[in-house]
């Protein structure tokens, strides 16, 4: 019934283009049509955030978003915060500090994470567990999660503070 | 999931919006943040074969803040309203109660405009709207009009909006006096068990004005004139909150559903109703 659209994205840097159903759920553009399968579907009903992407600087659970809505906008995902060979501040604490156990939470836990460092660089372990509610994980209890975005950040605002 | 086909719009003013919605009528609604409507659309529950996305609209994510008077366009996010500091200054139950609505993500996306207009008896922006006697402003082929949030909403995801109609704002005055938005819910994300919007003006000991809304609770929000009356006069001792409280249990109908049976409902009603005057009279 309904046409296919022309997108247009910016994803991790990369410009993407494609015709796609207005009604996609940008979660599937991603993993399905773009093969970006870091970020993962959990519940599909804007729980769980493991779906969780950086759209136009706000951490948005990506299976609730057409990917019309997503049109002209700029995505990031966890494929552009870093990689095995340079990993970001995030994925080295959260390797240090078991801040996983099965893994499937991390892209969005780190996604988001990022924005959270970013808004507030020396976040209390309130303000974390409150920044990273809309994260589900069901291994680790957030302990080590709490620890290990502390750790980063205090890692980030000291080489920060070495390159000034 | 995968939603039912639509077609998608993404007019460029209001004029547009008005356009499609006069075309298509009850065939076409309007997405803000999307976080109501998208969920429901996923499910089959909402049918939307013109959908018209408002993000490209100007002028409709402005908060203005002139004297006494407040304005809030309806695509001023719950985020945008915690991080406006001069709004926290002269209404700082607006950041309260944002901040115990869904979670950060979800927060970056939601609206005030989709959150009062959508009718959820869940949202907890309608019960505080008419906490604080604000006003609708709403947009139709015919102009635009007014409408009070206490006078807006009819039943559960029914309101005084016309299919052809947008809301495009929200008004109201600076709030006086002391507040608090108290809200009991099973986990971070989800609705009110109970929620209570408390604005309390003290003078010289006594309670000289007092206004009372409840979320999730009714068919509708609920503004109970009576609890705030049962205070008015009083200095808001165990007696007269306990009057409050049993004249609000009067104005609430809550039903049975998974957050647990009337008479548990009933009962965290008046525990966090009894806390909202509490914290919102040492404020004041």
């Amino acid at each position: 019934m309904s046409d296919k659209m022309h997108i247009k994205l910016k994803v991790n840097g990369k410009d993407e283009e494609f015709l796609a159903e207005p009604r996609e759920l940008l979660i599937y553009t991603l993993r399905e049509r773009l093969n970006i399968t870091g970020p993962h579907i959990g519940c599909e009903t804007s729980h769980c955030g493991a779906c969780t992407v950086t759209i136009d600087g706000k951490s948005v659970k990506s299976c609730t978003m057409f990917v019309a809505q997503a049109d002209g906008a700029d995505i990031t995902t966890i494929e552009g915060i870093g990689d095995a060979d340079s990993l970001h501040p995030l994925q080295m604490a959260f390797k240090e500090h078991h801040g996983l156990q099965c893994g499937y939470c991390t892209p969005g836990m780190i996604t988001r994470a990022t924005k959270l460092l970013e808004e507030n660089p020396n976040p209390t372990e309130e303000e974390i567990r409150f920044g990273m509610a809309g994260n589900i994980c069901r291994c680790t209890g957030y302990q080590n999660i709490v620890k290990s975005i502390q750790a980063a950040a205090s890692e980030m605002n000291a080489a920060k503070e070495a390159a000034e | 999931m995968i939603p039912a086909a639509f077609e998608y719009h993404r007019p460029k003013d209001l004029a547009g919006v008005l356009s499609i919605l006069e075309e298509h009528g009850d065939d076409a609604r309007v997405l803000a943040g999307g976080h109501s409507l998208i969920p429901m659309m996923k499910l089959r529950m909402a049918d939307v074969p013109h959908l018209i996305d408002l993000q490209n609209i100007e002028g409709l994510d402005g908060i203005e803040i002139d004297g006494d008077t407040i304005r809030l366009g309806a695509m001023v996010t719950q985020s945008d309203l915690i991080d406006n500091a001069a709004l926290s200054e002269i209404a700082p139950i607006l950041k309260e109660a944002a901040l115990q609505i869904a979670d950060p993500q979800v927060r970056y996306m939601g609206t005030i405009g989709g959150n009062v207009a959508n009718g959820d008896p869940g949202n907890d922006m309608p019960g505080l709207m008419q906490c604080l006697d604000a006003t609708f402003s709403l947009l139709g082929p015919d102009g635009s009009r007014d409408v009070e949030a206490r006078e807006f909403y009819e039943a559960a995801y029914m309101t005084a909006r016309e299919d052809e109609e947008i809301l495009t704002g929200v008004t109201l005055s600076a709030p006086k006096g002391g507040y608090a938005y108290e809200k009991q819910k099973r986990k971070i994300g989800d609705y009110a068990t109970a929620a209570a919007a408390v604005q309390i003006v003290k003078e010289n000991g006594a309670c000289v004005s007092a206004s009372i809304a409840m979320t999730n609770l009714s068919d509708t929000p609920v503004y109970s004139e009576a609890a705030g009356n049962a205070l008015v006069g009083t200095a808001v001792d165990d007696a007269a909150i306990k009057a409050a409280v049993a004249a609000m249990l009067q104005d609430i109908d809550p039903t049975e559903d998974n957050r647990g049976p009337v008479a548990f409902k009933k009962h965290v009603a008046g525990v966090i109703l009894q806390r909202a005057i509490s914290r919102a009279w040492s404020r004041a």
